[in-house]
């Protein structure tokens, strides 16, 4: 997915962006979730937990950066323009590549989006 | 476009008559009561169609029946005992019973078609599918007949659900049978994302598969994540009514918000469960009415999957209300405001479709433009209650209902009856009329905006939802008066298109194949249809393939493509690689059966038995429905056949017989483990919600099942798990022998490993009704132990399978799937016994 750097993307391309997504989203909900119940609800700062989200983003939209560069090349770097319905193996790559470009893009935004809120809330009312 | 493969010459026509005698031999419909035997998705797709509509019917009428108790103050036509009953059993018919059904059977109906496949991969799977969705339908419905309806909302929240007293027979009802209906979800979704990535013709490549595909594919893996939660749930559930496990009674370490969890994540991908595969219909109605390619095929591709993913991040909206830290409701209100771009990327398609094109505005166009009308509006005041102060003040109120209605039924309602229109000659050879579609759309259109836009000032004017009735004076008096006219305004467009559809269906088939002059497979079918669909299977290089060659029709009738004949009397149809489409496989697919109609009896015996509380009774019918399923799987399964390969046409010989990773049945069994894993996590879910709202879990004074014994039955099961790789190692080198002992040597493993796991919490004397902790620790421990039972019998059934010579060194589907099976099992009970035991060890409980 984001790592594999292949010639050939196959469909877990398309996938590989929003897993992080969620992955990400899970984890800011839980540690949101989990520091407010255990430390106590109510007036309790959640700085601890936006240290860990803030790096968690950073993380998780470079994996979604470097998913992006992946799927560019399998576009084959916009040389070639859409709607790639011919019927042969490049113009299968040039879509997955351009579908899965679309995808992180996608991705990035909802993984800017969902860390917005700790930039904002700072504690567990 | 067919340039890349060159066209064979056509067999002369008194072969051509043989062949196609031998084809309808092969896929013959069964006459009188045996017709109910029938297994071929052009049969099963039509009941089930037809079924869900009827369900939809009935909780129309219960609609309305609301509608008229509500148009004035102090009603008294309905008791509120009985009022209850009836929004309860209004939303979860239409929820349950038609919207997420009937887009599995249009699927079912419509993919080979679009495939020119000559069915689905399964197709007893399908059947057993309707019959499990027929039964507990009936069942569900049935029950208002008896007063006995479940009368605690479509969400049944506890702790008013799970009141015995209170809730009555009906919420059992409605556990137990939507259970079993969900198990149906399940298997639609195995059947169509195999379906969708192997059965496509040859030549068509995943950048040239129909849009419909793409979305049933997306759809197919929400289920997988979306339906286990609502089963875990389910269990807990039941556990708590039947048995008295406190999972969601605070008074005893439970929490009724555990539910609330469970049910969302199962409930918001479940709205989107049902609007992608609406609009996927509107992506195959769109580019034949603007009469052009779509503009923007990955652009729906990426709303597709986005939608598919961003969906799981939605539930907590539901729950803005219940008192959770404004972080934790702010992540969710992000997501769901995130969710709004994929789903405006589709339209803005729709819309930039339309204009590239000439548009032809026949009926279900109608039906598509009024779809994105309202589905639009619906979306916009979607994102409003996305926004938590704003829900703090529609929640539970008509705004609410309005809001989730102009979703519904503009991203569902209108899109299906479009798609009813435009592919009713697919499905019944019939055209519709365009004049009474043309009424029917206008009253349904102005009739639902009649209803439905005063709820939202109803709903701002503070009446809450689900009152039966409301003194007068809060000026709601005419808005819900409005509001009921307009409702059966609505009614009326429905009743219009039932009286067409049924008038239409008794008249003269048509002979014309491509009345909207489309560009997709499922166009190519000859009138009056055959049930093996078309007469061969073209190769494919286009994404509108009759529009790029308007010879092919013909062609393909001449059957100068694949599989055009049927020699051995066998069902047949083509299974291709997931990426481009090469042909791999020539799949034998089983003929029509009763089996898997019994076995949905039985499996659903034991389930309404159950709802009665006669335990025996449920447990023989489950017995029973069980060995039906053997017995369906050994005789209609991993066939051995007579010979290796198979001419299939154009020159090409494809093997018969594939396993391992090759096979249909093991992605099968992959994407059905997913499920059961998602389901699985659900339950472990469970466990750490419970240990995040106690400071001390386990709690002070249980004693945690210890580590003796889990460790125990850790080490067996791992063992268990670990003889499998090889004796299908073995098998694989011929030593029949070697796979018999590894199989014998699994069976006792697992037996003993399940017996530790089992004596664990009850060594330690956990008892479960008494607080959560040990409750949950007992559903961590019989689920890991009921895997490890399934798995005996796996193993067991390979075992009988290789002494009868029908899982041989080179016929081994079986011990494949069977090891798939265990790989996902030993994963079960590492993590089941990790959570009993590591974990409290490790938080130092």
């Amino acid at each position: 997915m984001v790592f594999a750097f292949r010639r050939e993307p196959d469909l877990w391309f398309l996938i590989g962006s929003p897993t992080v997504w969620a992955l990400h989203f899970l984890a800011c909900y839980v540690l949101a979730a989990v520091h407010c119940e255990k430390a106590g609800a109510g007036f309790v700062s959640i700085a601890p937990v936006r240290v860990w989200i803030v790096g968690l983003t950073a993380v998780a939209l470079a994996f979604v950066f470097v998913s992006g560069l992946q799927a560019w090349r399998h576009w084959g770097f916009g040389a070639n323009q859409p709607p790639h319905d011919a019927d042969s193996p490049e113009d299968r790559r040039r879509f997955i590549g351009y579908a899965a470009l679309l995808i992180s893009a996608l991705s990035f935004v909802a993984i800017a989006f969902t860390a917005l809120p700790v930039l904002f809330i700072t504690d567990c009312r | 476009m067919t340039a890349g493969h060159a066209t064979p010459p056509a067999p002369d026509p008194t072969l051509r008559a043989e062949q196609e005698r031998r084809l309808d031999k092969a896929w013959e419909t069964p006459r009188g009561w045996r017709y109910w035997s029938a297994v071929n998705n052009t049969q099963v797709g039509l009941w089930y169609t037809g079924t869900a509509f009827i369900f939809f019917l009935f909780a129309g009428v219960l609609a309305l029946l609301i509608r008229v108790q509500l148009a004035v103050p102090d009603n008294t036509l309905l008791s509120a005992q009985f009022y209850n009953q009836v929004f309860t059993l209004h939303g979860t018919v239409m929820m349950f019973l038609f919207a997420v059904p009937i887009l599995e059977a249009v699927a079912i109906l419509l993919m080979p078609a679009m495939y020119a496949a000559r069915d689905l991969p399964f197709p007893r799977l399908s059947a057993f599918g309707f019959w499990s969705f027929f039964i507990g339908g009936v069942f569900v419905c049935g029950s208002i007949f008896f007063n006995a309806a479940p009368d605690t909302g479509w969400f049944m929240y506890p702790p008013l659900a799970t009141d015995v007293k209170q809730s009555g027979i009906g919420a059992d009802i409605w556990l137990l049978g939507l259970s079993f209906i969900e198990i149906a979800s399940i298997a639609a979704a195995v059947e169509l994302i195999v379906g969708v990535l192997k059965c496509r013709p040859p030549g068509m490549r995943i950048n040239l598969m129909p849009l419909y595909g793409w979305y049933v594919l997306i759809v197919g893996g929400m289920i997988l994540f979306a339906f286990p939660p609502l089963i875990a749930g389910d269990i807990l559930f039941e556990a708590e009514r039947l048995l008295n496990w406190p999972f969601f009674d605070a008074k005893r370490g439970g929490d009724p918000l555990l539910w609330q969890h469970l049910f969302w994540i199962f409930g918001h991908p479940e709205v989107y469960i049902i609007f992608l595969p609406s609009i996927a219909l509107l992506a195959m109605i769109v580019p034949t009415f603007a009469q052009r390619p779509i503009v923007g095929y990955a652009w729906i591709v990426l709303a597709a999957v986005g939608t598919g993913f961003l969906s799981f991040g939605l539930w907590v909206h539901h729950m803005f209300a219940t008192g959770l830290p404004s972080i934790s409701l702010a992540f969710f209100s992000a997501a769901s405001e995130a969710v709004a771009i994929p789903t405006a990327v589709q339209i803005f398609v729709f819309i930039a479709t339309i204009m590239a094109g000439r548009l032809i505005f026949a009926v279900p166009m109608l039906f598509a433009t009024g779809a994105l009308a309202i589905f639009t509006f619906g979306g916009l005041t979607g994102v409003m209650v996305a926004l938590a102060p704003f829900d703090w003040q529609a929640h539970d109120t008509y705004f609410i209902v309005a809001h989730l209605h102009y979703v519904l039924i503009g991203g569902m309602l209108f899109p299906l009856i479009a798609g009813v229109y435009y592919y009713f000659p697919v499905a019944a050879d019939r055209m519709l009329s365009p004049r009474p579609g043309k009424i029917a759309f206008w009253l349904m259109f102005v009739g639902f905006n009649v209803a439905f836009l005063p709820m939202h000032f109803t709903g701002l004017r503070g009446m809450p939802r689900r009152v039966f009735t409301y003194p007068e004076g809060f000026g709601w008096e005419w808005l819900n008066l409005v509001s009921s006219v307009g409702a059966f305004v609505f009614a009326a467009g429905i009743a219009i298109i039932v009286i067409d559809v049924v008038r239409t269906a008794l008249g003269a088939p048509m002979r014309e194949r491509n009345p909207w002059n489309a560009g997709t497979l499922e166009w190519l079918l000859r009138r009056p249809q055959k049930p093996w669909q078309t007469r061969t299977v073209p190769p494919v290089s286009s994404r509108y393939p009759l529009w790029a060659d308007p010879e092919l029709a013909r062609k393909t009738d001449e059957a100068r493509y694949y599989l055009p004949d049927a020699e051995e009397g066998k069902r047949e149809t083509l299974i291709t690689t997931t990426l481009d489409g090469d042909p791999v496989q020539c799949l034998r697919l089983p003929g029509n059966s009763f089996k898997p109609m019994c076995a949905a009896i039985f499996i659903g015996g034991s389930f309404i038995l159950t709802t009665f509380h006669f335990y025996r009774g449920s447990l023989v019918s489950g017995v029973i429905g069980v060995a039906i399923i053997l017995w369906w799987l050994w005789t209609g399964t991993a066939i051995i056949p007579e010979k290796r390969t198979k001419d299939v046409g154009v020159g090409l010989k494809l093997p018969l017989y594939v396993s391992g990773s090759d096979s249909v049945g093991w992605w099968a069994m992959l994407i059905t483990m997913l499920a059961d894993m998602s389901a699985f996590f659900s339950l472990i879910f469970g466990y750490f919600f419970f240990w995040t709202i106690h400071e001390d879990f386990p709690p002070a004074g249980v004693d945690a099942p210890g580590v003796l014994w889990p460790g125990i039955a850790a080490i067996l099961l791992i063992a268990a798990w670990a003889v499998m790789p090889l004796a299908k190692r073995l098998n694989a080198r011929g030593s029949a022998a070697g796979l018999r002992a590894m199989l014998a040597v699994n069976a006792l493993l697992s037996a003993l490993g399940a017996a530790a796991l089992l004596s664990a919490p009850y060594v330690t004397g956990l008892e479960p009704t008494q607080h959560a902790y040990p409750a949950i620790v007992w559903v961590l421990v019989l689920w890991a132990a009921a895997h490890a039972a399934l798995g005996i019998l796996m193993t067991l059934y390979c075992f009988a399978r290789s002494f009868a010579g029908l899982l041989t060194r080179e016929y081994d589907i079986d011990i494949h799937n069977v090891v798939l099976y265990w790989h996902f099992a030993a994963i079960t009970a590492a993590v089941t016994v990790a959570t009993i035991v590591l974990f409290p060890l490790a938080s130092g409980g």
